[in-house]
């Protein structure tokens, strides 16, 4: 999960680390007050998950609240890069002296944490990389011992950190990779990390993304999460304990294993090229041994996205028996009727794996209109893809 | 021969006694694994049936290796207390650790694969989140169903379950050697390349499918080690290239982060180094059935 440059200003002021005084308003009068709170000359910061929004005229100075009000109306409902705005950020300002860089991320490839560091801030860090490779420093982190004062001090050394915001920056880093682990972070970046005028350290921006995984530790993190921003469909099915991430076609699709439906997408995709360029309409996984009920939920879901013209239920049966599956396709269309819902969409289905035979066997005597069953996961595909195609 | 789990690997289960630990050891023994017993400390000394086998619990995966010489260990235990189980078996030094586990957080994972370096290796360690290891007709440790293939010359490397098995289902006829799969997470305990060296060094293993998945660059890294080390024809495929950029695609591990991890430059990568990679499943199964006929 990916956060707001507020709601990482908000986690390191937590942390104790030094960020500048500020609240969020999604109204003008909201920013007034926080204004108001802060006195004398205020930023008004767009809060959107895309860079580049100081160049769209996103982040504006105000002399007092009556300007916070007026730049906060111009910014909130602002489209940055396909972002609707509806958040501000207002800080006091900063008299930046100097800009540095500093983060720790995940380091997929060789199985540990990385710091990167660098006396060139301010500037996209991958671009100082590519220009001026001796600017930045990458110190691989060892996930066990972490990072103490002597491990800081190496990183601020070797990567040329003045003698005299040094010191600073030890505490800063250490600061920040406890918070890096306390929260269960993936990233934590500081662009720019300033020094202002009067010399002290500053962390001016905030980037962080959170490991969904260590929810279970963390319970406040759920409030981080922008429901407003999450699609309806992908709120209903994450209610219901569904894997769901929405897409821009036409075909529905429902699988097991993240594996096959990813393939399962792509092979949707290929066979679209066929029939009126057709394209998966979302990823549903329903997970290893799902049963009729996680079927139905799924199918739900699915058959309520407007933009589903057919729908593929491809199942390869490992844990999950392919006789549960049938029984829960016939089950979910008849709780779907019960419940007054027309299903009209045509169903393909493929099963294979455990139990097939009685799966099929189940899907033939049920003899629904809609359900068809064909046999192989490209054949399906080519079939779910023909059907959104002639019912576009 | 087979590589890492053989017919004479003794099994282990932490968290046997749980709900689907339990279950699966049940599917494990029916596939003829070794299952030697489990470890659970607060029912240590008990007997546990299963169907007519009785297995032995054991307090702590030292006691279990002591007792039975156990060399292998699956652990099933939930998320909050799979790094304290994994760290076990890192210290009782066994030799395979697979860990099953959904759900890991990826602080958790980096510790313990940190610990095991600092131990100097001592335990191979698959997953998390991962399916397990089948030698079809030898041994199965993990979830992979046992009856989709029997034994043959085919090696499987994947970080995805079903996929794993849609591959054994598409080459049952041929089968395979040993099936690996390597878990979905963004740290992983082995890789595609520890798979890819160890079918290499295997005299039963002729052939290798290697299934990836968009996310990370382990394909790329693959794709090197290949060009470098493997003799043996590899056939690839991936996942996920109608994936979009910034969504996790069911698996944790699975997304792609601005321009990195998408499946173009994992297949690019492959075929640059002249593995031949199928578009669809069934495509990458013809693949390999066209080498191992020898056309």
């Amino acid at each position: 999960m990916d956060l707001y440059e507020y709601q990482g200003r908000d986690l390191f002021e937590r942390h104790g680390l030094p960020v500048l005084a500020g609240g969020v308003a999604t109204t003008p009068e909201e920013a007034r007050a926080i204004a108001e709170r802060l006195g004398g000359r205020v930023v008004v910061k767009a809060q959107v998950k895309v860079g580049g929004r100081g160049k769209a005229g996103g982040v504006k100075l105000a002399e007092g609240p009556d300007e916070a009000v007026a730049r906060a109306t111009d910014i909130l409902g602002m489209d940055i890069k396909g972002h609707t705005v509806h958040k501000v950020m207002i800080t006091v300002t900063a008299d930046v002296a100097e800009e540095y860089y500093f983060s720790y991320l995940l380091d997929r490839a060789n199985r540990t944490f990385l710091c990167i560091a660098s006396v060139a801030g301010g500037m996209d860090i991958e671009q100082v990389a590519a220009d001026t490779p001796d600017k930045v420093v990458k110190a691989p982190i060892d996930a066990v011992k972490g990072v103490d004062e002597a491990k800081a001090r190496e990183i601020v050394t070797a990567a040329g950190f003045p003698a005299e915001v040094a010191d600073q920056v030890v505490e800063i880093a250490v600061g920040l990779w406890q918070a890096f682990v306390a929260e269960d972070a993936t990233l934590v970046e500081v662009n720019p990390l300033a020094k202002n005028g009067d010399g002290r350290m500053l962390l001016l921006d905030a980037k962080i993304s959170l490991d969904e995984n260590a929810a279970f530790r963390h319970p406040d993190h759920e409030a981080l999460v922008d429901q407003a921003a999450v699609d309806p469909l992908e709120q209903a099915a994450k209610a219901k304990d569904l894997n769901y991430v929405k897409l821009d076609g036409e075909v529905g699709i429902i699988g097991n294993g993240a594996g096959l439906v990813m393939s399962t997408l792509d092979v949707v995709a290929y066979a679209g090229e066929r029939h009126g360029n057709v394209k998966p309409a979302n990823f549903l996984d329903i997970g290893g041994g799902a049963s009729a009920a996680v079927m139905a939920n799924g199918l739900e879901i699915v058959l309520s996205d407007p933009a589903v013209k057919s729908v593929f239920v491809n199942v390869f049966g490992g844990i999950t028996a392919c006789d549960e599956v049938a029984n829960g396709i016939i089950q979910a269309l008849a709780l779907l009727e019960q419940r007054g819902e027309q299903v009209t969409k045509p169903l393909v289905v493929r099963l294979d794996g455990n139990n097939a035979e009685a799966g099929r066997a189940i899907l033939d005597s049920a003899n629904n209109p809609l359900v068809q069953r064909v046999d192989t996961m490209d054949g399906a595909a080519e079939r779910a893809a023909e059907l959104a195609a002639a019912g576009v | 021969m087979a590589i890492w789990l053989t017919k004479d690997s003794k099994v282990i289960v932490q968290g046997m006694t749980g709900s689907e630990g339990s279950k699966h050891t049940r599917r494990m023994l029916a596939a003829g694994t070794n299952v030697v017993g489990g470890v659970n400390p607060r029912k240590a000394g008990q007997k546990v049936d299963f169907d007519g086998t009785e297995l032995p619990v054991f307090a702590s995966v030292a006691d279990a290796m002591a007792e039975t010489g156990a060399d292998v260990t699956v652990i099933f235990v939930p998320p909050q207390f799979t790094k304290a189980a994994v760290v076990e078996a890192i210290d009782a030094a066994i030799g395979l650790a697979v860990v099953i586990t959904e759900g890991v957080p990826v602080h958790d994972t980096a510790s313990f694969w940190a610990y095991n370096v600092a131990q100097g290796e001592r335990t191979r360690i698959v997953g998390p989140n991962c399916p397990g290891i089948a030698s079809p007709g030898a041994s199965n440790a993990g979830i992979i169903p046992a009856d989709i293939t029997g034994s043959g010359r085919i090696g499987l490397v994947s970080k995805s379950g079903t996929l794993t098995y849609q591959m054994m289902y598409e080459l049952r006829d041929i089968g395979f050697s040993t099936c690996v799969g390597i878990g979905g997470d963004p740290i992983i305990g082995t890789t595609h390349i520890d798979a890819l060296a160890a079918f290499e060094a295997d005299p039963e293993t002729d052939a290798i499918v290697m299934i990836g998945e968009i996310g990370g660059d382990a394909e790329e890294r693959a794709a090197e080690f290949i060009k470098a080390n493997v003799t043996k024809p590899v056939v690839g495929y991936i996942a996920g290239f109608t994936a979009p950029p910034g969504k996790t695609m069911g698996h944790a591990g699975a997304i792609i982060s601005g321009s990195a991890g998408t499946a173009e430059a994992k297949q690019a990568a492959l075929e640059a180094v002249g593995v031949k990679v199928g578009k669809t499943p069934t495509e990458t199964a013809k693949l390999m059935r066209e080498i191992m006929s020898g056309s």
